[in-house]
């Protein structure tokens, strides 16, 4: 039981982050249609620039752990932002209505070129991110065994619930958000009504670009470690959660992420380790077979 | 100052800044390690990125000049900044010179483009021009061919070029066996490493467990990846393009995953030494033969040289090579071909012509999968070692980015994608990261400028009201 229940703490932090990284996949493909592939590299960057923010914080000498947090918090997201404009404009605004594969492959070489630009840029070692929030927490203790909620594991879901709740917001209320709801169900006619749809694109990815920001923070003070390659699978796995939630789905995302995260760790803590990406790959699998519109999705209907 | 040129100043300053905003932090400071314990410290790079910033605000200013018709600003600023490139100017490191200089030669290149396209268009629209259009279009395959097969008995046959030779056609045939999925299907598969795993493993395993020959498993690695294709393609098949991809880029990884993790079969990532080298009527390509074989120096009663084992490498991947061309070719006039051509261009069309949408695309699935296992086999063959580092995901983009950059479908385009993107970055090797970085841009640029790849035009397969050849076709 205490063994259960400390996979599950487990399970939801890293749920979370996976979640805030599915939104931008979800948003972007809700809107255009297209898996942005680089989306995993832009989180890589958010995890980076929160690396760079939290040593220069240190040469500041701000030592008040909340305030740093903050900080580099703020900075990751609105640095990341630009990354995320910046490859929306590059790579993808001009082959808008090009042939179906063109986004997809350009989206791939922006993720390969993205990731070689940051091991050339910052080297290919693992670096090491030190720890920012320590200690926790212990809620019980049973079998000799004490189940612990870190400090980290508290600011993660909390953070992320306060994300989730304000983008809810930002989408459901807010001109920005019925614009991009209405770009999402007819691009021309929104064009047509006075939406200028190039604008709410490039605010779709630049929303998506600080959500994997803030996920790359917080990997970054989770598993204390970053290299130029994490983007891979954790965007793969943020895929997997989008897909699997429902993509275009915010809460389906959300949702995706939880799930992604509990199968992970719970097939790591009683199977095997070594095979619990593979687990996660079936699970990818297993749903677009049966459910290929993901578990909150809205069936697509496909026009010719 | 014209309204004009304050506009295009502006353009430049933003796009100056931006790159400013994008490189601050990832370019100007440098994580480095300070000894084990202590963490991270910075190197500054402050300079360089303001250098690089610089020569962003005038390549942008020329760009614009260049697309505004003002030929003689944009050229004057490509000049200077080409200037600053090749000069001994000190800037703080080569990189830079590097990437001014190119920068220089973008803009130039961009300002002269016009001009080069329209004398090219009008030497293409003369009747000169016209006749060795249609004369190229028809030898030009023929050259290459002639050029292949005799390339190993010219002096340039040295090691390197034939070790150079050997990778090419490995991924010319690779590109062939990926472009009937992704160009005549239209199935973007980015999984398409693992069947080539699957062709090595099945040769490495058959061959140092149970003593079986080259062309003996040669079939069967062929056949394995075939039956990892349908049982992989049955369930995913039915996914709309992009799904599919994601999926197949999935398999991809857990192939990979399952080769590092199963130890007890493939040996995890320590890999698998000492596999056999394919064999000629018996003949080894060795210094000396094994108890009971022959050597092909004795065979053949000529002294012994290393390259005499590359040179057959050659000739058997130029062989497999030709084979999945001829295949291809052949496969696109049947109607399973003329199938997959349709459905790549409508799929609900097909279905209500009474193609079966998923039986066709498995079939793609399934040819492309046994193309990869033959070329796999001979990977494994050729390297005589296998380990999960050869199969990684960026080998299935390069074989993706070979096919696209070629035009989806052609066959001569793909040799020509594979010159490019294998060869060159193989002479240039001491380019080393570099190298991906210009290839992941290198994708971007064609995707933006040259959609439809190198070799745009595509043979139609079928035409309507052809005049009667023989017994048709």
């Amino acid at each position: 039981m205490a063994y259960f229940s400390q996979q599950l703490i487990n399970a939801i932090t890293l749920g979370a982050v996976y979640g805030l990284i599915a939104i931008g996949y979800t948003m972007v493909y809700g809107i255009i249609g297209m898996i942005n592939f680089a989306h995993g590299e832009i989180f890589m960057i958010g995890a980076f620039i929160s690396l760079i923010g939290f040593i220069i914080c240190g040469l500041l000498g701000i030592g008040s752990a909340p305030v740093a947090i903050l900080l580099v918090l703020l900075m990751a997201m609105a640095f990341t932002a630009v990354y995320g404009w910046a490859v929306e404009r590059v790579a993808y605004r001009p082959l808008r209505g090009s042939f179906r594969l063109a986004p997809l492959i350009s989206a791939i070489g922006m993720s390969i070129s993205l990731q070689n630009y940051v091991q050339l840029t910052q080297g290919a070692r693992p670096k090491p991110g030190g720890q920012i929030v320590s200690g926790g927490y212990n809620l019980f203790s049973a079998d000799g065994f004490d189940v612990r909620v870190t400090w980290l594991q508290i600011i993660i879901v909390v953070v992320t619930v306060v994300l989730m709740a304000g983008f809810t917001w930002v989408i459901s209320r807010t001109p920005l958000g019925r614009q991009q709801r209405a770009c999402e169900q007819d691009m021309k006619m929104a064009a047509l009504l006075g939406v200028n749809v190039d604008r709410t694109i490039s605010l779709t990815f630049v929303m998506g670009a600080t959500l994997a920001a803030v996920a790359g923070m917080l990997f970054l003070m989770y598993y204390g470690v970053i290299d130029f390659f994490i983007g891979f699978l954790a965007g793969i796995k943020a895929f997997t959660a989008a897909v699997l939630g429902g993509i275009g789905s915010l809460p389906g995302a959300m949702l995706g992420g939880l799930l992604i995260g509990l199968i992970e760790v719970f097939w790591a803590g009683y199977f095997s380790s070594e095979y619990k990406d593979v687990a996660v790959f079936g699970i990818l699998v297993l749903v677009l077979i049966f459910r290929p519109t993901g578990l909150l999705g809205k069936p697509e209907i496909e026009k010719v | 100052m014209t309204p004009r040129l304050f506009s295009l100043l502006k353009d430049a300053a933003l796009t100056a800044f931006v790159a400013a905003a994008l490189g601050l932090f990832i370019v100007g400071f440098r994580t480095v390690d300070v000894g084990s314990t202590k963490g991270l410290a910075f190197d500054y790079e402050l300079v360089d990125l303001a250098v690089a910033v610089v020569a962003i605000f005038v390549g942008r200013l020329g760009l614009s000049f260049a697309s505004d018709g003002q030929r003689w600003p944009a050229l004057v600023l490509g000049a200077v900044l080409g200037a600053v490139g090749a000069a001994p100017v000190r800037l703080p490191s080569t990189f830079l010179h590097w990437f001014v200089g190119l920068a220089g030669l973008l803009v130039i290149g961009r300002s002269l483009w016009p001009s080069a396209e329209r004398a090219f268009g009008q030497a293409r629209q003369s009747p000169q021009g016209r006749k060795l259009g249609v004369v190229g279009a028809r030898w030009l395959a023929w050259v290459l061919l002639a050029a292949a097969v005799i390339l190993p008995i010219t002096p340039l046959a040295d090691q390197k070029t034939m070790d150079l030779g050997v990778l090419i056609l490995t991924y010319v045939m690779l590109g062939w066996g990926l472009n009937i999925v992704v160009g005549l299907a239209g199935l973007l598969d980015l999984g398409y490493v693992a069947f080539y795993a699957v062709g090595a493993y099945s040769y490495a395993l058959l061959s140092t467990q149970w003593g079986l020959g080259f062309w003996a498993v040669l079939p069967l690695a062929g056949a394995f990846a075939a039956t990892f294709g349908l049982v992989l393609g049955f369930p995913v098949l039915r996914l709309r393009g992009d799904y599919l991809a994601i999926v197949t880029l999935g398999f991809g990884e857990i192939i990979r995953l399952v080769l590092i993790n199963w130890v007890d079969l493939t040996n995890g990532p320590a890999g698998i030494g000492g596999i056999p080298g394919p064999t000629l009527f018996g003949a080894v390509f060795a210094e000396n033969a094994p108890p009971g074989q022959k050597t092909f120096a004795e065979m053949m009663g000529v002294p012994f040289d290393g390259t005499q084992r590359l040179i057959f490498l050659y000739y058997i991947i130029l062989g497999l090579a030709l084979i999945t061309n001829l295949f291809a070719l052949r496969l696109r006039r049947l109607p399973v071909g003329r199938a997959w051509e349709a459905l790549r261009e409508d799929e609900i069309a097909c279905r209500a012509l009474g193609i079966n949408p998923t039986n066709t695309k498995l079939t793609a699935f399934a040819i492309g999968a046994m193309l990869a296992g033959f070329a796999g086999s001979f990977f494994a063959a050729k390297q005589r070692f296998v380990s999960p580092e050869s199969f990684v995901f960026i080998e299935s983009a390069i074989i993706l980015a070979i096919v696209v950059l070629g035009g989806m479908g052609s066959q001569i385009g793909v040799v020509l994608a594979a010159v490019l993107l294998i060869g060159l970055p193989e002479w240039f090797r001491e380019l080393g990261t570099y190298r991906m970085l210009a290839f992941g841009l290198a994708m971007v640029l064609i995707m933006i400028f040259r959609p439809r790849g190198l070799i745009a035009h595509r043979a139609p397969s079928l035409r309507l009201h052809e005049k009667p050849s023989g017994g048709g076709g």
